[in-house]
């Protein structure tokens, strides 16, 4: 499956960004079964990182718990107007995706 | 004594828990609106606006929702109304059903061969829905009340919300017909009042979470009839306009707030 649509917002708050950021991923378990009885392959994201103006600033590994079509929410510290925020995801099938935004 | 004090300890205790547990529930619903994948519906659905489709290959850019040739925006909060090309009221799904045959040349068998998505795939209807309604957040809901057969749609919606119908003698009052019902944890909010169906008509078509699908009110008409073991309605028939035309004229003038969330 191609990757589908990703969605960013970042914001400025009192001393911190706010990122608000939605992508499109099945997200299997590889623990349900199709119509047809037959287990559906495992499919998810394992890796998720967070670049501010190219900098790394957080590397997360997450698994099949979490839900189809997630949402991250997260504060950085620091940051200002205009910064360029970059998430993107590598999933057990190595499709990947990436979105940019600048903190508005 | 003893066990009237112990009988008063327990009636306080789970009035307790159901205040608990109520609030819990507006929690857990507040975390799903704000997790709400939604926009990414509307995103595939304004390429999909834009994909050239059918023999005639061209978009459904020309298609006139009531404001005009192309105008989104505010065009959701007006819908249903009626439309003179096609001498009927329709509601959004109706009206891009008639926009695939009219301008698409589309056959109205291949448009509605898929009408419901699955979580896997959405459907044209559920992502073109997503991204039309988006363009009406903040517009007040005001569908067409003035023109006769508008006026006969509304009087249908009302007659058939009432109506039972089917094996069980369901009707839709059965469910949505008195005040503090729910299924589970479900509020059955009373839709023939309108401060029962401002906030429901405000927040569809809307993200289910238990099911990772994107839900729109023909499908809400059709699975409630689904429900009620009535034969399948056809998609986008005078039964479900009408239905869904009386439960937004009853929650007109409430401020519509885009794609919502459902449990």
């Amino acid at each position: 499956m191609a990757a589908g649509p990703m969605k960013m917002r970042a914001s400025l708050g009192a001393g911190f960004t706010e990122v608000r950021v939605l992508m499109t991923h099945p997200m299997e378990t590889g623990l349900r079964k199709d119509a047809d009885g037959k287990i559906v392959p495992q499919h998810f994201i394992q890796n998720l990182t967070v670049k501010v103006n190219g900098t790394t600033v957080m590397d997360a590994q997450i698994s099949q718990a979490v839900s189809r079509n997630p949402v991250f929410s997260f504060r950085l510290k620091g940051g200002a107007k205009g910064d360029k925020i970059e998430v993107s995801w590598l999933d057990n099938h190595g499709e990947s995706a990436a979105i940019e935004a600048a903190v508005a | 004594m003893r066990a009237l004090a112990f009988g008063a300890a327990l009636a306080l205790s789970s009035a307790a828990y159901g205040q608990d547990v109520a609030k819990e529930i507006q929690r857990y619903r507040q975390m799903v609106a704000e997790g709400s994948p939604a926009e990414l519906f509307e995103l595939e659905g304004e390429t999909l606006w834009q994909k050239p489709q059918g023999p005639k290959n061209v978009s459904l850019e020309r298609c006139d929702l009531g404001e005009g040739p192309g105008v989104l925006k505010g065009a959701y909060a007006h819908l249903p109304r009626y439309f003179k090309d096609a001498d009927r009221v329709m509601d959004l799904e109706t009206r891009l059903l008639y926009c695939m045959t009219a301008l698409q040349g589309r056959s109205r068998e291949e448009a509605t061969a898929r009408v419901f998505g699955t979580a896997d795939r959405a459907s044209e209807f559920e992502l073109l829905s997503a991204y039309i309604a988006g363009q009406s957040r903040g517009v007040a809901i005001r569908p067409g009340i003035s023109h006769p057969k508008e006026n006969a749609s509304y009087e249908l919606g009302r007659a058939l919300y009432f109506h039972r119908v089917g094996a069980w003698d369901f009707s839709c009052a059965s469910c949505h017909g008195e005040e503090g019902k729910r299924i589970r944890m479900q509020d059955l909010p009373v839709l023939y009042q309108p401060q029962y169906a401002r906030p429901v008509l405000a927040t569809w078509p809307a993200y289910r979470v238990s099911t990772s699908q994107f839900v729109t009110l023909q499908w809400r008409m059709n699975d409630c009839y689904r429900q009620m073991r009535t034969p399948e309605p056809t998609f986008g028939s005078e039964t479900t306009v009408a239905l869904i035309h009386f439960l937004t004229a009853t929650a007109q003038g409430e401020t519509y707030q885009g794609p919502g969330s459902k449990r």
